[in-house]
C-alpha cells in the first residue's frame, strides 16, 4: 500500500543534496549581509521626488513615503535582525547547555530545581514572557536580547539533560569509570563528542525562533526603537500606509524575513542530517 | 462514588495544588520583574495630562500608592489584595483589572476558539489525507506548506490577508471588532462575525501546520504497523484501514496537541489583534507593556498562566479519560 521512494531521488546522492542545501542557505545569509553593506546608506536618505513608488528596476522593493529605497531599508533591517537573533540565540543556547549539564550532573536537588525553572518558563505564553521581560529592562536592544534569551533556552536544556543522563548510563561510560578514568576524562572523551553536534544543531535551529520573536515584539512596539530600522519596525510603520494601497511596503520586507528564517531552518536541518549517525550515511 | 470519578477528582485536586504553587511563584517573579523596570507607573496614570501634573503632584501620587515603600512590603500588600480577589485598578483603562481582563477575554475567546477549532479540523483532515498517500505529490505539497508556515511571521501573514481582502478586494473590514460609530448593543452578530473573519483566519492558518505534520506522522506509523498489515492480509480495504484503525489511533494525540498549543495561540492572538486593532486581551497586553500599566500587566501574566495551565490539564485529562491504556496514576 505504501510507496516508498528510493533513497536517491533523481539519481542524486542525498548526502550531496543535503550539503548543497546547507551551502546555498549559508551563501544566501552571507549575501544578505554583504548586499546590505554594499548598498551603503544612500538609499536611506529622504528623497521627496521619488516618494511612494511601486517596485521598479531602479527600486526593486519600491520606495516609502519619504522616498527612501525599500530594498536598502529591508536589507539593513535584516542585518539588524540577524545580529540580534545571533546574539540572543547564542546566549540562549549557552544558557541551555550549562543548565542542562548542571541538571544532569549535580545530583537530584539541582536537577529538581532546574526542571522546576524550565516548567516555570514554559507556564507562560512566550509573547507574555517576552513583553514582561522587555518591560523590566525598559525595552530597546537590551530588553529584546534578554527577553529572547530568557525564553528560548528551555528546549535545548531538556535535550542536553536527557542526552547526558542517557550517555552516563551506557556500558562504555560505566566501564570507563571502573577502569579508573577520572570524571573530567570521561566528560571530555565520552560525553562532549556527543553533545557538540546536539549543541550546534540546537543553536542553529534557535535562530529562526529568536528572529521571529524579535521581529514580533519589535512589531508591537516594545522591542527595538524606531531608530534601529529592523524589519519589525518597517512592517509596523507600513500599517499606516496600507489603506492607500501601498502593498509593497509590507509584502516584500516580510517576504525577505520569511526567506531568511527559512534559510536558517534549512541550514539547521541539513547540519542535523549530516551529524546524526542515523541519517548521515544516506 | 465510583472509582473512575474518584480518580479524576484526586487528579484534579493535585493539579489544583500545583496551579496554586505555580501562581504563587509567578506572582513573586513577575512582581520582582516589574519592580525592577525603569519605566515609571505614575507616567502611565498621568497619561495625556503629562504637562499639567507637576513634580509635587507626582510625588503625592507615588506617596499615596506607596511606591516609596520597600518592594517586599509592596508585594505583600498587592498579593494580599489579590488573594481577596482584588487585582487593582488598571492605570490606562481606569477600570478594575479583573473587569478589563474579563471583557477583553470574551472578545479574544471568540477569536481564539474559532481559530482553535478551524485549525484543528483542517489540520487533522490535511494530515490524514497527506499521511494516507505518503510520498505523493499532494503529501509533498502539504509538507512544504506546513514547513513554510512554521517560518512565517504571524503579523506578516495578518498584513497579507489585510492587504488582499480588506484593501484590494474590500470584502472584509480593515479593523476593530465592530463598525466604528455604532453603539455596542446595536452591533449585530453578523457584523461581529464579519470583523472576526480575518483575525481568525490568520490564527487558523498558522495553527494548521503543527497538527497536520503530527497527524501525518502518526498515521504513517499506524499504516506501517503489524496490525494494519494483518488487517490488509484479511482483505480490509485501504479506506477501511484508515477509518477503523487509523482515525481511532490518531484522533486522541491530535486533540491533546490542540489543547497543549493554547500557549502559542495566546501569543499569536497578541500579534494578530495588534494588526487588526481587535480589542481583545492580546491588545490589552501590548498596551499594558507599552504604557507601563503595572497592575494590568501583572493581572494578565497571572491570567495567561492559568489559561495555559487549564489547556495542559484538559489535554492530560482527555487522554486519561478516553484512552483505556492510560490509567490515572498518582503521579
Amino acid at each position: 500500500m505504501m510507496m516508498r521512494r528510493p533513497e536517491s531521488v533523481n539519481g542524486k546522492n542525498r548526502r550531496r543534496r543535503t550539503l548543497w542545501t546547507a551551502s546555498l542557505s549559508l551563501i544566501l545569509l552571507v549575501s544578505i549581509i554583504a548586499l546590505g553593506q554594499a548598498l551603503g546608506t544612500e538609499g536611506l536618505d529622504t528623497n521627496l521626488e521619488e516618494r511612494n513608488q511601486p517596485p521598479s528596476w531602479k527600486h526593486p522593493f519600491g520606495t516609502d513615503w519619504l522616498g527612501r529605497d525599500m530594498l536598502t531599508r529591508t536589507l539593513r533591517g535584516l542585518t539588524v535582525s540577524l545580529g540580534v537573533g545571533l546574539t540572543a540565540s547564542t546566549l540562549s543556547a549557552v544558557l541551555g547547555l550549562l543548565l542542562g549539564l548542571l541538571s544532569a550532573t549535580l545530583g537530584s536537588k539541582v536537577d529538581a530545581a532546574i526542571t522546576w525553572l524550565i516548567d516555570l518558563f514554559m507556564s507562560l505564553p512566550h509573547m507574555v514572557a517576552l513583553i514582561l521581560i522587555s518591560f523590566t529592562l525598559g525595552g530597546g536592544m537590551p530588553g529584546v536580547i534578554a527577553s529572547v534569551t530568557a525564553t528560548h533556552w528551555t528546549g535545548l536544556a531538556r535535550i542536553i539533560r536527557a542526552e547526558v543522563l542517557q550517555i552516563k548510563s551506557t556500558d562504555y561510560v560505566q566501564l570507563s569509570a571502573r577502569m579508573g578514568r577520572s570524571r573530567v576524562w570521561i566528560a571530555r572523551h565520552h560525553i562532549l563528542p556527543h553533545l557538540l553536534p546536539q549543541f550546534i544543531v540546537g543553536l542553529i535551529l534557535l535562530f529562526p525562533h529568536a528572529i521571529l520573536h524579535e521581529a514580533g515584539i519589535t512589531f508591537i512596539g516594545i522591542g527595538l526603537s524606531p531608530h534601529q530600522p529592523a524589519v519589525g519596525i518597517i512592517l509596523s510603520e507600513s500599517m499606516r500606509h496600507l489603506s492607500t494601497g501601498r502593498w509593497w511596503l509590507a509584502v516584500l520586507p516580510g517576504l525577505s524575513l520569511l526567506v531568511m528564517v527559512k534559510a536558517f531552518d534549512a541550514l539547521g536541518e541539513s547540519v542535523r542530517t549530516l551529524t546524526d549517525p542515523k541519517t548521515s550515511q544516506e | 462514588m465510583d472509582m473512575p470519578m474518584r480518580r479524576i477528582l484526586t487528579f484534579l485536586g493535585r493539579k489544583l495544588a500545583r496551579l496554586l504553587l505555580l501562581l504563587a511563584t509567578i506572582s513573586v517573579v513577575s512582581f520582582a520583574l516589574v519592580s525592577l523596570s525603569p519605566l515609571d507607573p505614575v507616567n502611565a496614570y498621568v497619561g495625556a495630562d503629562l504637562l499639567l501634573v507637576g513634580p509635587e503632584q507626582r510625588a503625592l501620587i507615588a506617596e499615596r500608592w506607596g511606591l516609596n515603600d520597600p518592594p517586599v512590603l509592596r508585594y505583600l500588600r498587592w498579593s494580599g489584595r489579590v488573594l481577596q480577589g482584588d487585582l487593582g485598578v488598571s492605570l490606562i483603562y481606569r477600570q478594575p483589572v479583573a473587569r478589563v481582563i474579563g471583557e477583553r477575554f470574551v472578545a479574544s475567546l471568540a477569536l481564539m476558539s474559532a481559530a482553535w477549532a478551524l485549525s484543528g479540523i483542517l489540520g487533522f483532515a490535511l494530515g490524514v489525507l497527506a499521511g494516507a498517500r505518503a510520498g505523493s505529490l499532494f503529501d509533498r505539497l502539504v509538507r512544504w506548506f506546513a514547513y513554510l508556515l512554521a517560518s512565517t511571521p504571524t503579523f506578516w501573514l495578518a498584513l497579507l490577508l489585510l492587504i488582499t481582502f480588506s484593501v484590494t478586494l474590500r470584502w472584509t473590514p480593515i479593523c476593530c471588532a465592530a463598525p466604528p460609530g455604532i453603539p455596542a448593543p446595536e452591533v449585530t452578530l453578523l457584523q461581529r462575525l464579519h470583523h472576526l473573519l480575518l483575525p481568525a483566519a490568520t490564527l487558523s492558518i498558522l495553527g494548521i501546520a503543527n497538527v497536520t505534520l503530527h497527524t501525518r506522522q502518526k498515521l504513517i506509523g499506524v499504516l506501517n504497523s503489524d496490525y494494519v498489515l494483518y488487517a490488509r492480509a484479511q482483505g480490509e480495504t485501504p479506506r477501511g484501514v484508515i477509518w477503523l484503525h487509523g482515525l481511532r489511533n490518531i484522533a486522541l494525540p491530535a486533540v491533546t496537541l490542540q489543547f497543549a498549543s493554547l500557549s502559542e495561540l495566546f501569543g499569536g492572538s497578541v500579534l494578530a489583534e495588534q494588526v487588526f486593532a481587535y480589542p481583545g486581551l492580546g491588545q490589552a497586553t501590548v498596551q499594558a507593556g507599552l504604557r507601563g500599566d503595572v497592575p494590568l500587566l501583572l493581572g494578565i501574566v497571572l491570567f495567561s498562566a492559568v489559561f495555559v495551565f487549564v489547556g495542559n490539564t484538559l489535554a492530560d485529562l482527555i487522554y486519561q479519560v478516553l484512552d483505556p491504556r492510560i490509567r490515572l496514576e498518582a503521579s
